[in-house]
């Protein structure tokens, strides 16, 4: 097996005396689809902001394609390749789905220190803009305002501006929560046709959802991890139904 | 049908936009020639505070940061120009850069410290350094001549008179408009429009956030230092009064009232504060007051600024 893309070690991140995750040590290897589950508070978001530097580690450390990360700015860590989505849409709301795609194109472009040429996109940018938004079906709203897109197109616009930075590794924080059946197919739908060298960490509650389209589960609960097992396994496990099922942590 | 329509929209708005802009250069250029020197004068103030109240929009606007120090930079300007020419004789032009190399040094430093804030932090943390600003350009009298300022005929012959300085002023109204426009709309400004509605977002694209925001407050300062030295020029005099707290709050309700976020409402709001407060000085002393019930009345009845609510109005008969 190759070198996983994605190894923590010890992690942890403490919030004054609560340790929202507390010591989680696992690796993804390449193209991996794995599933990241637990209720509510358990700390997967927190996690997923230790792993991407939005809220570094406070013990622990976090390995991505060989190098240490752990206390690289969210900035960098985009630069080799780490891309995420946020479980509270973070979009740039006064902005229309173009320039927010246009802001994801060139973050890693040297074209955006371009202080006084023309921002408007270049044939190749266009093809990749275009490329991303037609996988997340929003290829007609290019020129939509996103304060004016249905929660649903945000939620997909969420998944473009991640995909067009071509990431080698891609966190997917609950990118279908509050959508309707429909959507949700469609983000399901999305999630399946994702090149299969693309790695994914995917947060979902929805057990039905993920069991198909990952190859591990991780659950966690109450920041440790709980049980990493094949989907299969997870579904009929004691200890994930009874963290499920069982009594509320916060009441 | 929709995109049809829109696209039709963009594509007739720009030549209009241009026609309208070619109108209004031509209308201020011919004004002098109906007004009396007085007026033309204000005209002359006018134009000064509106590229002023445009460098503070880039901030307040677009990168979503309000400063209240850009009086400060602005002023640091024209204490320079008037020092280095009343002092050491420099040419105007050597003084005008050396002025405008120092305001951005100045807006760096302000930069640098204050970046790193938000909201009502960053409002404060540069009000603070505009006053450490005020407080030596009031105690360090051996150099800026403490309240009684520096006063100097700098402006030359040529330029002179009330007329010719108008010229000037207009063409180098045009030009920095033209380039804080092209600043906003390039790749780099709508990076500073991303940082405003998300930082957080911004971070995880790639980009270094503290970076564009210094860079911005940069540029934005270099613009104000560019306004304060023309200032020089046209007052021949500068006190710790043009540095001051009212100065930078002056600047900030000119980009509000107008329209904070389109740039060109700046030059309005200049226009609506600076007509108002000359008709209002004829009547009354009470300026100051006449300027918090402005504000008072446009957060209350247009808190989008004139250009911001034409443009509302005309989204939504489009629409
Ligand atoms: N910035 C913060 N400051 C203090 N406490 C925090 C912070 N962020 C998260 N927490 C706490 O850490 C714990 C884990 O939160 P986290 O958001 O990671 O949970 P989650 O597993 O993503 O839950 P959910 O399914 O509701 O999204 C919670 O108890 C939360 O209140
Ligand atoms: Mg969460």
């Amino acid at each position: 097996m190759s070198e996983p893309i994605l190894r923590l070690e010890s992690v942890a991140v403490a919030f004054g005396a609560l340790r929202a995750v507390d010591g989680v040590t696992t690796t993804v290897s390449r193209g991996e689809r794995r599933a990241l589950i637990g209720p509510n508070g358990a700390g997967k978001t927190t996690l997923f902001n230790a792993i991407t530097g939005m809220h570094p580690p406070t013990e622990g450390r976090v390995v991505f394609a060989g190098e240490d990360v752990t206390r690289m700015p969210p900035e960098k860590r985009a630069a080799r390749g780490m891309a995420r989505t946020f479980q509270i849409t973070n979009l740039f709301n006064q902005l229309t789905v173009e320039e927010n795609m246009l802001l994801a194109l060139r973050g890693l472009s040297p074209r955006k220190f371009s202080m006084f040429g023309n921002r408007d996109l270049d044939a190749e940018e266009r093809e990749r803009s275009d490329r991303a938004l037609d996988r997340v079906r929003l290829g007609a709203r290019r020129d939509t305002a996103v304060r004016e897109l249905s929660y649903g197109e945000q939620r997909q616009l969420e998944l473009a501006l991640s995909l067009v930075m071509k990431p080698s590794l891609l966190l997917l924080d609950e990118p279908a929560a509050g959508l309707s059946p429909t959507e949700r197919t469609i983000v399901v739908e999305i999630i399946r046709e994702l090149p299969r060298d693309l790695t994914l960490v995917l947060i979902e509650h929805d057990m039905d959802l993920v069991l198909g389209l990952v190859d591990n589960v991780t659950c966690l609960h109450e920041g440790r991890i709980l049980v990493e097992a094949p989907p299969a396994e997870i579904a009929g496990n004691k200890a994930v139904q009874e963290v499920y099922l069982g009594k509320p942590r916060h009441a | 049908m929709s995109t049809l329509l829109s696209s039709a929209a963009r594509t007739a708005s720009p030549r209009s936009a241009l026609g309208l802009l070619v109108a209004i250069i031509a209308v201020m250029a011919l004004m002098p020639t109906f007004l009396p020197t007085y007026h033309v004068s204000v005209l002359t103030q006018i134009l000064i505070f509106g590229v002023f109240a445009m460098s503070i929009d880039i901030l307040a606007g677009y990168a979503g940061r309000t400063s209240l120090g850009h009086g400060a930079i602005f002023g640091t300007a024209t204490y320079v120009v008037l020092y280095t020419v009343t002092q050491y004789g420099l040419p105007l032009w050597a003084a005008i850069i050396i002025s405008v190399l120092a305001a951005t040094v100045l807006a760096a430093i302000f930069a640098a410290l204050a970046i790193r804030t938000t909201g009502v932090y960053f409002l404060l943390l540069t009000l603070a350094l505009g006053m450490i600003v005020w407080g030596i350009c009031l105690r360090w009298s051996v150099v800026t001549g403490g309240e009684n300022g520096i006063r100097g005929d700098i402006r030359p012959v040529e330029i002179g008179d009330a007329l010719s300085f108008y010229y000037v002023t207009l063409v180098c109204t045009v030009v920095l408009t033209f380039a804080m426009w092209r600043f906003i709309r390039s790749p780099f400004g709508l990076t500073l429009s991303g940082i405003r509605d998300s930082a957080g977002r911004m971070r995880s694209l790639g980009y270094d956030v503290s970076l564009h925001l210094f860079l911005g407050f940069v540029m934005s300062g270099f613009f104000a230092g560019l306004a304060g030295a023309l200032y020089a020029l046209f007052n021949n005099f500068v006190s710790p009064s043009t540095v001051a707290l009212t100065q930078s709050v002056t600047g900030l309700l000119m980009a509000i009232v107008g329209g904070v976020g389109t740039l060109f409402g700046a030059l309005i709001g200049s226009f609506v504060m600076i007509t108002l407060e000359n008709f209002v000085s004829y009547y009354t002393q009470r300026w100051p007051t006449v300027l918090g019930l402005v504000f008072i009345f446009t957060m209350i009845f247009a808190p989008a600024g004139v250009l911001g609510t034409i443009r509302a109005l005309r989204s939504r008969r489009r629409g």
